[in-house]
C-alpha cells in the first residue's frame, strides 16, 4: 500500500532541472533509499519532501495528508509536516543538552511535562544515550552527535524519516555499526525511511527498495538485488558495484573484441548480434578456464588479503578480475583464458 | 645503493620511549612499507631516516655510510640524497608545478637545458603534462601528490621515502595511485621506504612489510601473502584485516565450540586455545548439507553489498562475520533470511593462546 | 608531529643564531613594551619610597577623578549597548532576512571603520551643537524653535557618536558567525516542527550569543578608553572620561608630580579593567564559541519581510545617509568655508582652504608630513621586528616563548593613553635617553602600541607554513638558509605587507597617542586637527579632516584591491 506519494515532481534551479518528473509511492514502513552520484537530483528530492524546496510541478501527499501541490498553490511548511529528520552535519544544537535537544520537538508542540520526560527518555534509551543525558551534544563524538540527531527524530515519533547521508561524516567502522542501529529503530517503531547517499553499498545493505538517480531523472527503482543483478541500463550497473565493459563487434554470428579481434565465448542478445555492442560483467564473475575462452594477458596481480585483483590485457582492452584469496591463477605475463560468469549486454556508446 | 640499516635504534620525548632497539634492514630496490595503527611511531621512524629527528641510541646508516647515531655529528638531511612525500603534500603554494618539481635540480646546481629536460622528464612521468604553469592551488588533491612524487623523484634519489602519501585521497585515486607508485618503482629501480596504517595499500604496493604495534615494536616482517596468511602474534593477525575469534573449552575427549558442539579442529598443544579466522575462511552452508566437521549455527543478519553477500552468524553465543561472492549465493541458493539456520565449516584455523587473546583484548 | 619542533630548521649551526634571534625578541619588548607599563603601575603604588595603597585609594576619591571614573563607565555601557543593539540588528537584517541590495547594505555597514570617530565627532559638533551647529540652527532660525532640538555636548551627544563608529565590531562578528553557520541547525529546529520565531530566539540568537558577547566586549574596551570622541564633544561642558582627565592634567600641568601621580592611577584603573575585560572575551571565545560551521551547505532560509521590506530598506537607507553620508559632506563643506558658520552657498565655498592647508601653512604640512613618516617608520620597524617575534613564537619550541607571546599581546589590553604616559615615564631623561619633546618619542609609542597588529598577521601567516613544507625543502637538498629564504620568506611575504597597512594606516589618523606626547613641531595629523579646532580654526581643522578622510579612505581601498587580487590569486 503506498503511503507517500510524489507524483510528476519537477524542481528546476534556472536552466537546470534538479528533478525531472518523479513518480513515486513508498509503503508505510519501507526503508527506500535515493541513491546516485552527487548532483543527481536526490538531496533536492528529499528536501522537497521535508518542505524546505519548492515543487515546479507536481504533488507530493503521505498518507491522505497533501504536502505540497503546484497545481493548487498548496505548501505545508517543514514545521507542520511532523517528519522526523537526520543531516550529514549532525545538526545538533551545542547551546543545550543532549536531553533539551531530544525534548526541543515536544516543547515547540507544547507537550505535557510528564508525557515530554517519558517521550525523551525512550528516545534517548532506544539510542543507548541515557547515560549521557546532561552531556552537552559538544562533548560526544562524531557517532553520538549523530545518536542525538536520531533520538530528536524520533522524540515526536513520527511516521517518516528524513535521513539526508546521515553517516558519511563518520569513520567507517562506526558507519557500519549506526546503519545497523538505524534499520533496529526502524523496525521497533515501523517508520518509512526514505534514505539518501552516495554511497551504494550503505544504500544495498539497508534498503528495501532503492532508486537509483541520475541527472534529475530517475533510472530504475527496484530491490537492491535486482538493482546488483539486472540492472536497467548501463548507468545503474557502473554505478552500482566495480565494472567492467568491454566493447564488441559481431556479424551475426561470430563475435570479436573491438580493437584486438579476440573470440569472444558468448553471444549478446539477437538484436545487438549485428555491429558494435558493449559486454558488461563484475570483476568477481569472470572466471579463469583451462583451453577455452577470452584470451588475455596478465598485466597486474596484486594480492589484498581477501582478495586477488588481476588486470588483464583484452588487446588493446583491459578487464579487472576479482578471485577470492584461496583461488589460484595465473601470474603476471603469463597468458589466459576467461569466461563470463553473467554478462550482460549493452548497444555501443 | 641505497641499502637502509637500522641498528639498535632508539627514541625517546621526554619521558615516553617511541621505540628502543629497533634494528631493520631494507635492501636496495626494495619496496618496503612499515605498517601499524596511529601513533604508534612510524611516522618517527620515518623522519629519523630523513634526517628530521636524532636517534638517542643506536645507528642508522644508508647506502654502507653511517648517516646519525646516537654520538651525534648526524649528516643533515639535505645530504642524504633523499626522495621524501609527506601526507600533506608538502607542495610549496608560491610556486608553479615546474618551479616546485625543478627546485632540487636547482638546488643541487644544475641549470638551463638539463633542468628543463629533467624537470620535463618527471613532470611526464606522473601524467602532469599541460600543467606546468599552474599553481598548487589550482590542482586537485591528487595532482598535487603526483607534483610532490615528481618532485621527489627528479634529482634520482636513490631512496625515497613516504609518509602515508595517499591518505588524503579519495578511495579510487587512492587505488590508482598506488599502482603508480609501484610502476615508477620499478621502472627507476630505487628503494621505497613506505609508512602507512592502512593494511590494503601496504599488502598491494609492498615487495615486504613490517608491522609495528603499538609499543613501537615490530611483530613481523614478510611478504604480504606471507603477512596475511601466516601471521606471527594475534595483533599481527587482527590488524591484517576482518578477524573472527571463536573460544573453545575441553569437555572430557572432546574440544567444544560454545555450549558444547564438538570442535572438529585440534590446537597444535594445550587446550587454552582462541580460533581465529576471517570471514573467506570459513564455509557457509544450509543444514542438511553440513557434512562432518560442521557447527551449528544462526543468520543474524544479512546485509546485501553488491558484490558480496556480508553474514552475522551466532554459534552459541559467539558471533562471527562472514561473507559470500553474491553471484556464488544466488547459484547455489545460500542467500539465508535473517534468524535461519545455517551449518559452518572451515579451510583454515589459526591458533592462538588464552593469554595471548586476553592481552590484546579479545574473548 | 608538530610537538616534535621544527626539524627542517635544525642544524647547519643553527643554534647561536637561534639564540640571537630570541634574545633580540625578548629585548625589543621588554623595552619598548613591558618597561613602560610597568612603570605606570610603579609610579602608581609606589609613593614616598613606600609600597602605598591608601594614596592610591585617595586619588580615586577626589572628586575630578572619580567623576571621571564614573563617566567612563557610563559612557562604555550606554555605547556597548547601544552599538550591540544596532550591530546585532544590522547583522540579522543582511543575513537572514530578503532586504534589497544586502550585499551594497553590508558594505556601507563597514564604512565606519574606516572613518576615525574623532572626525566624525567635529562634524557632529558642527552639526549639534546647542548654539552653532547647522542642524539646531536651522531648526531655530528657520523653523522657528526656541531652544536647540539636540545638544550634543552631552552624554547621550558622545555616546550616540561613538555607538555610530563602534557598532561595526558587533555587526562584523555577527555576520560572520551567521553567515557560516551551519543551516542545518535551523532547519532541523523548523522540521521539529518551530517557526521562525522560535528558531530565531531559540536556535539562531543563543548560537550566536557568544559572538554578539565578542563584540559587545570589545567595545566595551575601546570605548573606556576612547579619547577622542570625549575630548571634542565632553569638554565643553566639562564631562571627562579617563583617558581625557589624563590629557588634561598631564598637558595642563606640564608634568608636575602631582599630575603624574594621578594619571598614573587613572591609567592603572584603565590597565585593570581593560584586563579583566580581554580575559573575559577569551573566555568567552574559547568556552563559548560553539562549532557551527557548516560542512555541505545549501543557502540558509531567509525570513521574509513581506510589508516590511520596503519600509526597512528605507530605514537602512536613511541611517547610512544620517550617519555616514551627513557628517562626511559637512566635514567637506566646513572645510570649503571662508568662515564657520556662513550658509553653505555657492559664493561662501572655494578650495582656498584645502590649498592652504596642503601648500601654505607650515603647521599643516608639518603635521601631514609627520604622520606619513612616522607611519612609515613605525609600520616598517614593526613589521620586521614582528615577523622575528612571530617566528620565536610559532616555529621555534624554545622555551621563553610564551613570555614573548605574553608581551607581544599585552598591547592589546593597554589602551594609547597609557602607553603614552608609560613613554613618557621611561623616555624623558630619567633613565638616561630623554626623548621628551621630539618625534623619536611618538615613535616608540607606535611601534608599542601597534606591535601587537603585527604579531597578529605574522603569526597567522607562520601558521600557514606547515613544518613538512620547510623539511621538503631540507629533503630536496636545501640547507636551512636556503630553506628560509625559498620557503619561508616567499609565504610570509604577504603577511608581512598586511601588517605594514595594518599599522600604516591607523597611524595616519592616531590621535590618542600622539596628543600626550607632540611638541609644537611634531604635531601629527590627528593633533594638528584637534588643536586647530579647540583654537577655533574650525575651517581649517575641517579642511585638514577631510584630506585625512581622503588619504585614509583611498589608501583602504587600495589596500582592499590588493589583499583581494591577492587571495584570489592563491584561490
Amino acid at each position: 500500500m503506498s503511503y507517500i506519494r510524489l507524483e510528476d515532481v519537477t524542481r528546476r534551479f534556472g536552466a537546470i532541472t534538479a528533478v525531472d518528473r518523479l513518480n513515486l509511492s513508498i509503503s508505510r514502513g519501507e526503508c527506500f533509499s535515493l541513491l546516485g552520484p552527487s548532483g543527481c537530483g536526490k538531496t533536492t528530492t528529499l528536501r522537497m519532501l521535508a518542505g524546505f524546496e519548492d515543487l515546479d510541478e507536481g504533488e507530493i501527499h503521505v498518507g491522505d495528508r497533501l504536502l505540497s501541490s503546484k497545481k493548487s498553490g498548496y505548501y505545508l511548511p517543514p514545521e507542520k509536516r511532523d517528519f522526523g529528520m537526520v543531516f550529514q552535519a549532525f545538526a545538533v544544537w551545542p547551546h543545550l543538552s543532549v536531553y533539551e535537544n531530544v525534548a526541543f520537538p515536544l516543547r515547540v508542540r507544547k507537550t505535557p511535562a510528564a508525557e515530554l520526560d517519558k517521550r525523551v527518555r525512550e528516545a534517548l534509551s532506544h539510542t543507548n544515550l541515557t547515560d549521557a543525558a546532561k552531556a552537552s551534544p559538544a562533548d560526544l563524538s562524531g557517532g553520538g552527535k549523530q545518536r542525538v540527531a536520531l533520538a530528536r527524530a524520533l522524540a515526536i515519533n513520527p511516521d517518516v524519516m528524513l535521513l539526508d547521508e546521515p553517516l558519511s561524516s563518520l569513520d567507517p567502522h562506526l558507519r557500519e555499526e549506526m546503519r545497523f542501529e538505524i534499520k533496529d529503530l526502524q523496525r521497533r517503531f515501523g517508520f518509512s525511511i526514505i534514505y539518501v547517499t552516495h554511497d551504494q553499498s550503505e544504500a544495498m545493505a539497508l534498503s528495501d527498495r532503492v532508486l537509483v538517480m541520475r541527472l534529475g531523472v530517475a533510472q530504475q527503482v527496484d530491490t537492491p538485488v535486482n538493482v546488483y543483478t539486472r540492472p536497467a541500463n548501463k548507468f545503474v550497473f557502473s554505478f552500482i558495484g566495480l565494472s567492467n565493459f568491454l566493447d564488441v563487434e559481431g556479424d551475426g554470428t561470430n563475435f570479436k573484441t573491438s580493437r584486438g579481434g579476440l573470440p569472444l565465448p558468448c553471444a549478446p542478445p539477437p538484436e545487438l548480434a549485428n555491429g558494435p555492442s558493449c559486454l558488461a560483467c563484475r570483476p568477481s564473475e569472470v572466471e579463469f578456464t583451462g583451453e577455452e575462452g577470452l584470451t588475455g594477458v596478465v598485466a597486474r596481480k596484486s594480492f589484498l588479503g581477501e582478495s586477488i585483483d588481476y588486470r588483464i590485457s583484452i588487446g588493446e582492452q583491459s578487464l579487472r578480475v576479482q578471485k577470492g584469496r584461496r583461488s589460484t591463477g595465473p601470474e603476471p605475463g603469463e597468458t589466459c583464458r576467461l569466461r563470463f560468469i553473467r554478462p550482460l549486454w549493452y548497444p555501443a556508446d | 645503493m641505497a641499502t637502509i640499516q637500522l641498528d639498535g635504534v632508539g627514541k625517546r620525548y621526554g619521558q615516553k620511549n617511541v621505540f628502543t632497539d629497533l634494528s631493520l634492514t631494507v635492501p636496495h630496490g626494495e619496496c618496503f612499507t612499515l605498517l601499524g595503527p596511529s601513533g604508534c611511531g612510524k611516522t618517527v621512524l620515518l623522519r629519523l631516516i630523513a634526517g628530521f629527528e636524532d636517534p638517542d641510541s643506536g645507528a642508522i646508516s644508508i647506502g654502507g655510510e653511517t648517516v646519525a647515531s646516537a654520538s651525534g655529528d648526524n649528516l643533515p638531511p639535505d645530504r642524504r640524497d633523499l626522495g621524501v612525500v609527506f601526507q600533506d603534500y608538502a607542495v610549496w603554494p608560491h610556486m608553479t608545478v615546474f618551479r616546485n618539481i625543478s627546485y632540487p635540480l636547482k638546488l643541487a646546481g644544475i641549470g638551463g637545458k638539463e633542468l628543463e629536460e629533467r624537470t620535463q622528464r618527471a613532470v611526464d612521468l606522473v601524467n602532469l603534462g599541460g600543467l606546468e604553469q599552474r599553481l598548487p592551488s589550482e590542482l586537485s588533491g591528487g595532482q598535487q601528490q603526483r607534483v610532490a612524487l615528481a618532485r621527489a623523484l627528479v634529482a634520482n634519489p636513490s631512496l625515497m621515502l613516504l609518509d602515508e602519501p595517499l591518505s588524503n585521497l579519495d578511495a579510487n585515486l587512492r587505488e590508482e595511485m598506488r599502482f603508480e607508485i609501484k610502476e615508477l618503482q620499478r621502472k627507476l629501480d630505487i628503494t621505497i621506504f613506505y609508512v602507512t596504517h592502512d593494511q590494503e595499500i601496504a599488502l598491494a604496493i609492498s615487495d615486504r612489510i613490517a608491522i609495528m604495534d603499538d609499543k613501537g615494536r615490530i611483530s613481523q616482517i614478510g611478504a604480504p601473502a606471507d603477512i596475511y596468511e601466516r601471521p606471527a602474534n594475534i595483533f599481527v593477525f587482527s590488524f591484517m584485516g576482518m578477524a573472527n575469534f571463536l573460544p573453545l573449552r575441553r569437555a572430557g575427549e572432546n574440544l567444544t565450540a560454545g555450549d558444547g558442539q564438538p570442535f572438529p579442529f585440534a590446537p597444535p598443544g594445550g587446550d587454552d586455545y582462541v580460533a581465529g579466522f576471517r570471514p573467506s575462511d570459513v564455509i557457509l552452508v544450509r543444514p542438511d548439507k553440513a557434512g562432518a566437521g560442521f557447527l551449528r549455527g544462526r543468520v543474524r543478519r544479512t546485509s546485501f553489498l553488491g558484490a558480496m553477500l556480508d553474514y552475522l552468524v551466532e554459534i552459541d553465543g559467539v558471533l562471527l562475520r562472514t561473507a559470500l561472492e553474491s553471484h556464488f549465493a544466488l547459484e547455489r541458493g545460500l542467500v539465508f533470511s535473517e534468524g535461519e539456520e545455517c551449518a559452518v565449516g572451515f579451510h583454515s584455523l589459526h591458533w592462538f593462546t588464552r593469554t595471548e587473546a586476553a592481552k590484546a583484548g579479545i574473548a | 608531529m608538530s610537538a616534535r619542533g621544527a626539524g627542517g630548521l635544525r642544524g647547519g649551526g643553527g643554534f647561536g643564531a637561534a639564540g640571537v634571534i630570541l634574545t633580540l625578541s625578548i629585548g625589543i619588548l621588554i623595552i619598548v613594551v613591558a618597561v613602560p607599563v610597568l612603570l605606570i603601575f610603579f609610579n602608581a603604588f609606589w609613593a614616598d619610597g613606600s609600597f602605598n595603597v591608601r594614596d592610591v585609594i585617595r586619588v580615586l576619591r577626589e572628586p575630578d577623578t572619580y567623576q571621571a571614573l564614573l563617566n567612563s563607565l557610563l559612557i562604555a555601557c550606554g555605547t556597548t549597548t547601544g552599538s550591540t543593539i544596532i550591530g546585532t540588528f544590522f547583522a540579522w537584517l543582511v543575513t537572514r532576512t530578503d532586504l534589497p541590495f544586502k550585499r551594497f547594505m553590508k558594505g556601507m555597514f563597514l564604512v565606519p571603520f574606516m572613518l576615525p570617530s574623532f572626525i566624525g565627532a567635529l562634524a557632529w559638533k558642527m552639526l549639534f551643537s546647542p548654539r552653532a551647529g547647522y542642524i539646531n540652527r536651522f531648526f531655530m532660525d528657520t523653523l522657528g524653535f526656541e531652544n536647540p532640538i539636540f545638544n550634543i555636548y552631552s552624554y547621550a551627544g558622545i555616546i550616540a557618536v561613538e555607538c555610530m563608529y563602534l557598532f561595526p565590531f558587533v555587526f562584523i562578528q555577527v555576520c560572520g558567525a551567521l553567515e557560516r553557520m551551519d543551516p542545518t541547525l535551523e532547519e532541523s529546529a523548523r522540521i521539529s516542527g518551530a517557526g521562525l520565531f522560535t528558531i530565531t530566539t531559540r536556535i539562531t540568537i543563543p548560537l550566536v550569543l557568544p559572538s554578539i558577547l565578542s563584540g559587545a566586549l570589545l567595545i566595551m574596551l575601546y570605548s573606556m578608553a576612547h579619547f577622542g570622541t570625549v575630548a571634542v564633544l565632553g569638554i565643553e561642558n566639562g564631562i571627562f572620561n579617563i583617558p581625557t582627565l589624563i590629557y588634561e592634567r598631564i598637558h595642563q600641568s606640564a608634568g608636575s608630580f602631582a599630575s603624574i601621580r594621578t594619571g598614573t592611577v587613572l591609567a592603572s584603573v584603565l590597565v585593570v579593567s581593560a584586563a579583566c575585560i580581554i580575559w573575559l572575551q577569551n573566555r568567552i571565545l574559547t568556552r563559548g564559541r560553539y562549532q557551527i560551521i557548516a560542512g555541505k551547505s545549501f543557502r540558509p532560509m531567509e525570513l521574509k519581510l513581506r510589508g516590511l521590506r520596503l519600509p526597512l530598506l528605507f530605514f537602512c537607507v536613511a541611517y547610512i545617509c544620517f550617519t555616514i553620508v551627513l557628517p562626511t559632506v559637512v566635514i567637506f563643506l566646513v572645510g570649503g568655508l571662508k568662515t564657520y558658520g556662513l550658509p553653505f552657498t555657492l559664493e561662501n565655498l572655494s578650495l582656498a582652504n584645502y590649498k592652504f592647508i596642503l601648500f601654505e601653512h607650515k603647521l599643516t604640512r608639518d603635521a601631514i608630513f609627520n604622520s606619513v613618516s612616522l607611519g612609515l617608520g613605525a609600520a616598517l620597524i614593526t613589521m620586521f621586528a614582528g615577523v622575528m617575534i612571530s617566528y620565536v613564537i610559532v616555529k621555534m619550541k624554545t622555551r621563553g616563548k610564551g613570555i614573548l607571546e605574553f608581551l607581544g599581546m599585552l598591547p592589546f589590553s593597554v589602551p594609547g593613553s597609557v602607553i603614552a604616559l608609560g613613554v613618557i615615564l621611561a623616555w624623558s631623561g630619567k633613565y638616561g635617553i630623554n626623548l621628551y619633546n621630539t618625534v623619536w618619542i611618538i615613535l616608540v609609542a607606535y611601534i608599542a602600541r601597534y606591535m601587537a597588529f603585527s604579531l597578529k598577521a605574522n603569526s597567522a601567516a607562520l601558521e600557514q607554513v606547515h613544518d613538512s613544507l620547510v623539511e621538503a625543502a631540507r629533503a630536496s637538498g636545501a640547507s636551512m638558509w636556503q630553506a628560509l629564504r625559498d620557503i619561508v620568506l616567499p609565504l610570509v611575504r604577504p603577511g608581512m605587507l598586511a601588517a605594514f597597512f595594518l599599522i600604516f594606516l591607523p597611524s595616519l589618523r592616531e590621535l590618542t597617542v600622539s596628543i600626550m606626547l607632540y611638541a609644537p613641531t611634531t604635531r601629527t595629523i590627528g593633533v594638528a586637527i584637534y588643536t586647530l579646532n579647540e583654537d577655533g580654526e574650525t575651517v581649517i581643522s575641517a579642511a585638514l579632516a577631510g584630506v585625512a578622510l581622503i588619504l585614509i579612505i583611498s589608501g583602504q581601498t587600495l589596500i582592499n584591491r590588493f589583499t583581494e587580487s591577492a587571495s584570489s590569486g592563491k584561490g
